[in-house]
């Protein structure tokens, strides 16, 4: 291929450092901006919906209590009653995640949850989290688990071992799974539109003009990708209830 | 004949939220249950991930032990039908009966 506009899918994930020299020299990635954004983000929203208080709440007041209300209920419904517990933590992933998934949508901005470290991160501290409530709440009868009641002695030996790997497995399909629609979206993205790039620069004026059906795909993405980024979110923390609910209910 | 006037503002009231699409009713929150499961995209990445996930967990175990005993690569190859099955373990709790 000749020289011009090439397509680099991946590197839009590339970590560089943030806050100019101060962040170079403590290694402060342009994922960290994001995420304190997010986190900040989050925490203004409420800081600033909450400070009036008005019996019929206005949009702002409305965004807050919306999303309390449906993650709320969510965590009852989930979890059981004993999920009111767990609500600031379910709270705060979801928003935490919900926000890098939207703001990782706006262009020159970097979706910090497209990385496999961050999500693992978040999932095996979900991981350990719901199998200590388990320990804690549960003792030693939380190895029940593993071993379904009303199942005949002689499958045990075969079902216990199949049981742990599926336990085992939850981090990484709640960590991929967040992680691949991030990252499938955004090369899809950026394959699109480099494609127009390479259509333009090659073909001239018939180029430009083929170049609106991958734009139109684009447009297209956005509506799907916002859908994926609340969708994600959703279900990442609707699977934390579900953990969580194993850990307190052991079935 | 006496309208009862609490009764009438109540009427009109849900007629309103009704038309203002303020209460969900059950049959709304169905078509939205089965609009995502229709998501059919979304569907499959979870059911493979999930697949994928235990057997990755599973063939890993394997590997490991492996080197702690020296056995390559008999306990892999024996990790891989229970590895399977636990993948398919996970499909029937995310997708069979009793999973909402």
């Amino acid at each position: 291929m000749a020289a011009g506009p090439s397509i680099d899918a991946l590197g839009q994930f590339r970590l560089t450092t943030g806050f100019g020299p101060f962040g170079a020299a403590v290694d402060f990635t342009n994922s960290n901006v994001m995420m304190l954004a997010s986190a900040l983000l989050v925490l203004a929203l409420f800081v600033v919906a909450l400070q009036r208080r008005a019996v019929v709440p206005g949009r702002l007041q409305g965004i807050a209590e919306l999303s309390y209300e449906f993650v709320h209920t969510m965590c009852i419904e989930t979890i059981g009653p004993e999920g009111a517990k767990f609500f600031p933590l379910i709270f705060t992933l979801f928003s935490f995640i919900l926000l890098g998934n939207l703001l990782g949508l706006f262009p020159y901005f970097f979706a910090f949850t497209s990385h496999i470290a961050v999500t693992a991160a978040l999932a095996v501290f979900v991981f350990l989290l719901s199998t200590l409530v388990g320990i804690y709440l549960h003792g030693f009868k939380f190895l029940k688990l593993f071993a379904p009641a009303g199942v005949p002695v002689w499958l045990l030996p075969l079902l216990i071992p199949i049981e742990i790997i599926s336990y085992l497995s939850r981090p990484i399909s709640l960590s991929v799974r967040l992680f691949a629609n991030m990252t499938a979206g955004h090369v899809m993205w950026e394959v699109f539109a480099g494609f127009m790039l390479l259509l333009s620069a090659s073909l001239g004026t018939v180029g430009i003009l083929a170049a609106i059906i991958p734009l139109g795909l684009n447009v297209a993405l956005t509506g799907l990708e916002f859908l994926v980024a609340f969708l994600q979110a959703y279900v990442f923390a609707v699977l934390t209830c579900l953990y969580l609910h194993d850990a307190v209910h052991l079935h | 004949m006496v309208v009862d006037p609490q009764d009438s503002f109540n009427k009109r009231l849900q007629s309103a939220r009704e038309r203002a699409g303020l209460d969900r009713s059950a049959e709304t929150e169905a078509d939205a249950d089965t609009r995502s499961d229709q998501n059919a995209y979304g569907l499959a990445m979870r059911m493979g991930v999930e697949l994928v996930a235990a057997l990755a967990i599973a063939v890993a175990i394997g590997y490991g032990l492996d080197r702690v005993f020296h056995t390559k690569p008999w306990l892999m190859i024996a990790f891989m039908p229970i590895g399977l099955a636990a993948g398919l373990r996970n499909l029937i709790r995310a997708m069979g009966p009793g999973s909402k």
